[in-house]
């Protein structure tokens, strides 16, 4: 029976590859359930053996919101349109975190499965898309939060406690969300691919990361409306692509208000579109090293 | 008949040694980068060493074969097995398969000890290739194999080694490729563990898989493989049935009776001969049982070396396990100071090894690393005799490795 089906098997070849090499998207289906199990084995270790186990994914956010309330909203005063504070850095904070998580994993992903690189083969780029996936549920949960505090404000105004302030409800645009989120999960994807990759090689871009996210949040609207930033350096701004996904993510979390600016936001998804493509590529064209070098 | 499962025509690996291979540091690459702006006459880079460590191997193997592959440390077996699972890609040649591959070159690939044993064997199955369903539906077969039913919920960090390599090995066995490919994962375990498994191997050789097992361990390549193919310095040097591959590989392992090295590379000292010596001075490999052995090491210096240990071990052919090994140094003995040619002996006055073969390595040690290192230089045939008086001929199998002084006392009323 067995020499009948494996007859049917197609042929592989195993040769020194030449040229550029593209996605192998039949063969990344094949091994999606690997891709899964890696996800699942990420969160599932992330809170094993902690006191607190899941509430960390809730005190992150909780604890910035308060940080950035304090500092942004009440002692720099910045211009917040009406809308409460914690509102504005919390639907920033959400893509934020998602970027910055994704990116600090996925990056170390390829070096910290060394024995798997070394002993075995799959595609490897399930490693970094795995270790992506895996910092997702996280952000999950701050959506979450997010919707408990929007409805907190509402039951507030329906006991006549509070004044609906401007910005607080379900508007249309929320529909847009998953929209954002997708952009932003994209972003990280591409820096991801890039960063992984060039770590196997150089042990630097470990020293990199943080240091480099550190700088992202400060030049990125997470503490302060992008709006603070004078209109003719806006679209050198929006370069940065995390000006498109957080403006976008609030518009469509706090409404008409927080209208992202569209060119700019164009120029930044042109950004993560190139990022995106050449890291693929470059992440193809380095993986037959990995083995070997890392 | 059929095409062949596995084609391997002219296959090499080449790997570049030297500074890129390790602290592979930006800093550096645009130190050299700079370098190379300066210096346009290239002088020979000695940090770009080339390596092959598989030179032109070519050989098919048919549906259901089980092929064992053997040869001395560094021979290129696992480099082989690397570039057949895709691992590694190949420098030259083609490799064509038609089939599945599951490698197993490590049990317990991706365990994670937080994970519990539960969660461990579906990752595990995962990462070996098996599907979700898959593993659902053999899970209790698993379970069962490996004996640790108790610890299931246990996170494996907490496992004995023995537990950890049992599940790890348990999920393994129940892969079901058409082409398994297996990397000496059989040395672990306990005695009776190894058995099981190589009961295992057996079962999936006989269902008419394709296997590929690379081993040292001699008696479980001629137990399982029909064929073998014995690898040397990366080259294919023997192809056919496994009782003469066997016997030219240790047959080989006898070298001719000088190496006579000269300097191969930059270490500051090299080993350039070593004998095994027969009362003072004849010079051979058989030896009897209680006879006295000495092993002379001939080596040179480049420069004054501070400091100059020697070291040897024995090892078992057949089962490849380290029978005993020692270094000058921990007697306190080295030499100091030396320079130039000159020659060591370590003497056996009284060899208690059951007759066998044996295989010698030697080293020439600094400090705190290694100037030299001969990987079963010098094979030693320790010959059976009636070495009790008594017509009883002591054997491998019965009587173990080491012949202990010892006495029977048989008075009862003592």
């Amino acid at each position: 029976m067995s020499s009948a089906e494996t007859t049917e098997m197609p042929e592989r070849i195993i040769r020194p590859k030449t040229g550029l090499i593209g996605v192998n998207f039949r063969e990344l289906w094949r091994f999606r359930e690997l891709f899964f199990f890696l996800s699942w084995r990420d969160v599932l270790i992330r809170y094993k053996q902690t006191a607190l186990g899941v509430l960390w994914v809730i005190l992150q956010p909780l604890t910035s919101v308060v940080v950035f309330t304090v500092i942004f909203g009440k002692m720099a005063n910045l211009d917040s349109h009406g809308t409460p504070y914690p509102l504005i850095t919390l639907a920033a904070l959400i893509p934020w975190q998602m970027f910055s998580n994704a990116v600090g994993a996925s990056s170390l992903s390829l070096i910290s499965s060394a024995n798997l690189v070394t002993k075995i083969y799959f595609p490897r780029l399930i490693i970094p898309l795995s270790s992506t996936l895996g910092t997702l549920v996280d952000s999950l949960v701050g959506i979450l939060l997010l919707f408990v505090f929007i409805f907190g404000y509402l039951f507030g105004r329906e006991f006549g406690l509070i004044e609906v302030p401007v910005g607080v409800g379900l508007h249309w645009q929320l529909v847009l969300m998953p929209i954002f989120f997708a952009y932003a999960l994209l972003a990280a994807i591409a820096c991801g691919l890039w960063f992984s990759a060039l770590n196997v090689q150089y042990r630097d871009v470990k020293y990199v990361i943080p240091f480099m996210l550190r700088i992202a949040m400060l030049v990125s609207p997470v503490g302060y409306l992008s709006s603070e930033i004078p209109e003719n350096y806006r679209l050198l701004y929006s370069i940065n692509p995390l000006v498109g996904v957080i403006d976008g993510f609030r518009w469509s979390v706090l409404g008409s208000e927080f209208q992202p600016y569209w060119p700019g936001f164009c120029l930044g998804a042109t950004v993560v579109l190139f990022f995106l493509v050449t890291g693929v590529m470059f992440f193809r064209n380095t993986e037959r090293k990995f083995a070997d070098i890392i | 008949m059929s095409d062949p499962v596995i084609s391997v025509a002219g296959i090499g690996k080449e790997y570049v040694l030297g500074v890129s291979m390790s602290g592979n540091m930006l800093r550096e690459q645009i130190a050299s980068g700079v370098r190379k702006i300066f210096q346009r006459v290239e002088r020979p880079n000695r940090q770009q060493q080339r390596f092959w460590a598989l030179k032109d191997v070519s050989f098919r193997v048919d549906q259901g074969e089980v092929v064992g592959v053997i040869g001395h440390n560094g021979a290129g077996k696992s480099t082989l097995l690397k570039v057949l699972s895709e691992i590694t890609e190949p420098s030259t040649g083609e490799i064509r398969v038609r089939g599945r591959i599951a490698s197993l070159l490590e049990v317990g690939t991706g365990f994670h000890p937080e994970l519990s044993g539960r969660e461990n064997i579906y990752l595990n199955g995962a990462i070996l290739g098996m599907t979700r369903s898959e593993i659902s539906r053999k899970f209790d077969e698993i379970v069962a194999f490996s004996g640790v039913e108790r610890f299931l919920e246990t996170p494996v960090k907490r496992f004995s080694s023995g537990m950890y390599v049992r599940l790890a090995f348990s999920v393994a066995a129940h892969l079901e490729p058409e082409i398994l490919v297996i990397d000496e994962v059989l040395a672990v375990g306990d005695l009776e563990f190894q058995k099981r498994c190589l009961g295992k191997m057996g079962d999936v050789a006989r269902s008419g898989r394709t296997v590929l097992f690379v081993s040292h361990n001699m008696t479980a390549i001629h137990d399982l493989c029909e064929r073998s193919l014995l690898l040397n310095h990366g080259e294919l040097v023997a192809d056919g049935a496994t009782g003469d591959v066997i016997n030219g590989y240790l047959s080989g392992l006898n070298t001719d009776a000088s190496i006579k090295r000269k300097v191969s590379n930059d270490a500051d000292a090299w080993v350039t001969d070593v004998r095994l010596i027969y009362e003072g001075s004849e010079s051979r490999q058989g030896f009897k049982m209680g006879q006295s052995l000495c092993v002379e090491i001939s080596y040179e210096t480049k420069k004054k070396v501070e400091h100059l240990g020697f070291g040897i071990s024995i090892e078992d052919c057949i089962q490849s396990t380290r029978v005993f090994a020692s270094v000058s140094s921990i007697h306190g003995i080295q030499l100091e100071n030396v320079e130039g040619e000159g020659r060591a002996r370590v003497c056996f006055p009284d060899l208690k090894l059951v007759p066998g073969r044996y295989m010698v390595t030697i080293t020439l040690n600094a400090k705190s690393f290694q100037y030299d290192r001969l990987e079963g230089v010098r094979i030693l045939d320790v010959l059976g005799q009636d070495e009790l008086g008594t017509g009883w001929v002591l054997s491998r199998q019965r009587n173990g490795v080491v012949w202990l002084n010892h006495e029977w006392l048989l008075d009862g009323r003592q």
